[in-house]
Parts: C-alpha cells; structure tokens; sequence
C-alpha cells in the first residue's frame, strides 16, 4: 500500500487529491443540486473498501436550493465526529439510473494506518489474499485517536 | 501592489452602470405596473436596493464592511400584499446579488412547530435548510409564540430561527408577515426577535380609487372588463363593502370579481339562443354587480366564507 502517500484511502471521486476545502466541496454539491440530485452525508469509522454502507447523518436532503444548508450538516457531522470518515453522496432518482451518482469524502481521520495483507494457505498450498484494516482492530468509536 | 491599489482608488465609480447592469430597474418598474399604491413599501424597496447597489461597489474598491442585516417585518391589514411584495423582493434581492438563487419559501407555524418533544428542531432546520440562498417568509409570525402555554414548542423554533437569523446572515433573509397590532405583541415578548429585524415596513390600507385600480388590473389579467357603467356600479360596491365588518382590501376585491365573473356566466347562459360576440364573453354588466348581496341586503357576499377567509394571511 506505500504506493499511497500516507496511507490515505481511496475511496470515490477526488480521493487522490489533497482534500477539498469548503468552498471546493460547496462548488461540487452545488453541482448535484442544479442536476435535481438528493444531497446526503455520512459516516464511518471502517475504511474497509467494501464497507459500502456508511451511517446516514440525519436524512437525504431533499428540495435544497442552495448547498449552504448542506454545508451546515456536513460542518455539524464535523463537529460530532472529527475523526471519522465523512462522505457527502448525491442520489439520482431518474427511472433508469436510481443509484449515487456522486460520492466523495470531506473528512478524514488525521491519522490513517493504512491497510495489512493477510495471506491465508488453502488446499493445495494456494493462497488467499485479504486486506485488513489497521484500524479495525480496535472497537467501534474508538479507532482513530 | 501600491500601483494596483492607486488605480483602484482613481478608477471612476460608475453607479449608473452598475444599477443598468443589475437590471433592478426592470423590477421596481415592474413593481410600479403591478402593484397599485404601497407608497411607503415601495420607497423602502428602493432604498434597500440603493444600500445593496452601493454597498456591492463600496466592496469592488476594498471598502468593507459588515454585511447589511436584510430581515424584515411586513405588518398590514388582510389583503394589503404582503406575500406578493415578499416573492418580489426575493427577485430583488437574487439581482443585486444578496442571495444566491433568489426562490422564496413560504412557511406558516405549521411548518416549523413540531408535535412533540425533539420534534421541533429538526423540523424547523430542514425548513431554514430548503430556504438557504433565498427567502424565508414565515407568514403570521406571531402565531409561533403562545403564551397561554408554557409548554408549547414555538419557543424552540423561534430560538432556532434567531440564531441563524444571527449567525448565517449571508445564507438567508427571513420576512415575517402579519398584522400589526398582533406582531407588536409578538416583538413584545420575542424582544431578540425584534432587534435582529432591521426592516419594519407597514402596508397601509387601500384608498377606494387604488381598489379600483386594482380591480381595473385583476379583470385585465384575466382578459375581461367592466362596461362603463358597470365601473361606476363597481366603484359603489367598493364603498360599501369598506365599511362592512371582514373587509379584506385586494382580497376582497377579488372574491368580488369572482363572484361577478360568476354572474356574467350565468346572465349568458340565460340567454342562450342569442349568438354571443367576443365583447359579450369579455365584459362585465352593472346586473352582474348590482345582484351582490352588498347592494341587496347590505351584507358581504359569501357571509361566513369570508369571515373564514379573512384571518389568513
């Protein structure tokens, strides 16, 4: 995983970039928003790849016009959880596409550990690999400092 | 640096330019086309839009400042135009860059007020949410204070609303609506809510002739018109009806039409069998008016309906 400055995860749109400041996060939702998208945030504290489900801060915005009242939510998610991992996602609801079309990260822990590869011997000296989290091994809420 | 500075300040200020250019005009002559009277409402808009126009140039030359505090109270009797002012100053106001998307909300106690405990918060969030980067009209404000009951949960929303009345004044312009002597009664026990509120603009009654101005522009709107004579018979109902009890200005102008527009279809339906010309289907008779119980029995027309209709808003 050291092909990943600081172990920083991966995960949705702009990951490999340094992080977003606000403004650039309110440029991205207000985006969402002129599509008709629903804005939503949430949080985790398991950075494992296929955690795919996050907890939900609050319920998916619907009907916002401006992404201010966005920005408010994520800046109070902030608050509660500074160091967790925050994502905000944009739903399409159009028949035919139903599904996030955006995902992107506005908050992470300071310090990520970064990810272990576990190798377990199988039948036939075959050989299956797993990633594991650092971070995991300790309860939930109590992960990241 | 000090060389772009100098020509900063020696640049010409051209506020003509900049008051063409944010198309503002377009709207206060809009204003004045559609909206017959509010003498005192209008010359308040002006001036708010002279701050903001001013101010937007004070901050092209670096001169900064605290952003005006844009809240406002819209007090007047039933039917004097409070909403259709506050949908217009939202316009006003996305044109002269004050809010970002200029949409208006218009919320009653309903809509802010939960049911039950923890409830209310984050009821009243997701409406101040919705209405970011616009207007919020909270229309009859003063229902959200209840003092006979010290358990009621307007409290909460009304502390809610100041402190992002407060904190978040570039987010959103909140104008609350009602009458007047029940939202001097409101600031009275709310006084945090009073000061946050620069702007207390009221809506004063309408003469009879802007009634009948106003009546003249909703039959135009609506592609019909009144006969010579039927303005005079118009003009008479107008004077009755202002001195009858529910009296409720533009609004009651209008049910007034609608009642008259009511008639005409009536009266023609009646004499079916004649051939019927464009002119017939467009204008409204005297007898259409004259049928009004104002005139017969000297009573409003729909009785209780409009005793209904007169307390909202």
């Amino acid at each position: 995983m050291m092909t990943n400055y600081g172990n920083r995860i991966t995960q949705g749109q702009f990951s490999f970039l340094p992080d977003l400041t606000d403004e650039q996060i309110t440029a991205q939702i207000k985006y969402a928003l002129q599509q008709g998208w629903a804005v939503n945030v949430e949080f985790t504290d398991d950075p494992h790849p296929r955690n795919t489900y996050w907890e939900m801060w609050g319920l998916p915005m619907f009907d916002l016009k401006d992404p201010a009242g966005i920005l408010y939510e994520i800046n109070e998610c902030r608050k509660a959880y500074p160091n967790h991992y925050i994502r905000v996602t944009a739903y399409d609801s159009t028949r035919g596409w139903e599904t996030p079309r955006m995902s992107f990260i506005v908050n992470r822990p300071k310090e990520e550990p970064g990810f272990g590869l576990v190798r377990t011997e199988t039948n036939d000296r075959h050989i299956v690999y797993t990633v594991r989290p650092y971070a995991t091994e300790k309860p939930e809420n109590e992960r990241y400092g | 640096m000090p060389e772009q500075q100098t020509t900063v300040q020696n640049e010409a200020i051209d506020l003509d330019a900049e008051f063409r250019e944010s198309n503002v005009q377009e709207v206060l002559d809009q204003l004045d086309r559609e909206l017959v009277g509010l003498a005192p409402v209008k010359t308040r808009i002006r001036e708010i839009a002279a701050l903001l126009l001013v101010d937007r140039l004070r901050r092209r030359l670096e001169l900064s400042s605290e952003t005006p505090t844009l809240h406002m109270c819209f007090t007047g009797n039933p039917g004097t135009g409070k909403t259709t002012v506050a949908m217009r100053m939202a316009d006003i106001l996305h044109r002269l860059g004050y809010v970002r998307q200029g949409h208006l909300v218009a919320v009653t106690r309903d809509d802010l007020v939960g049911q039950y405990i923890g409830h209310t918060a984050p009821k009243t969030k997701e409406v101040l949410k919705k209405a970011m980067g616009g207007v919020l009209f909270i229309d009859e404000a003063y229902y959200l204070y209840r003092p006979e009951n010290e358990r009621d949960y307007g409290q909460e929303a009304i502390e809610i609303l100041l402190q992002v009345m407060e904190n978040q004044r570039d987010d959103l312009v909140v104008i609350l609506a009602g009458y007047k002597s029940k939202m001097e009664r409101f600031f009275q026990s709310n006084p945090g809510m009073r000061s946050r509120i620069a702007h207390h603009i009221d809506f004063p009654d309408y003469t009879e002739d802007e009634l009948l101005a106003i009546a003249r522009l909703m039959l135009a709107q609506m592609n019909y018109r009144f006969s010579p004579e039927a303005e005079e018979v118009f003009r008479e109902y107008v004077r009755r009806r202002m001195r009858m009890p529910h009296f409720a200005n533009a609004r009651s102008v209008r049910n007034a039409l609608d009642r008259a527009r009511l008639r005409q279809a009536n009266r023609l339906f009646a004499a079916r069998g004649r051939a019927l010309t464009r002119e017939d289907l467009m204008t409204i008779r005297p007898e259409d008016i004259l049928a009004s119980r104002v005139f017969t029995e000297g009573a409003p027309d729909g009785g209780a309906e409009e005793e209904m209709a007169a307390p909202a808003g």
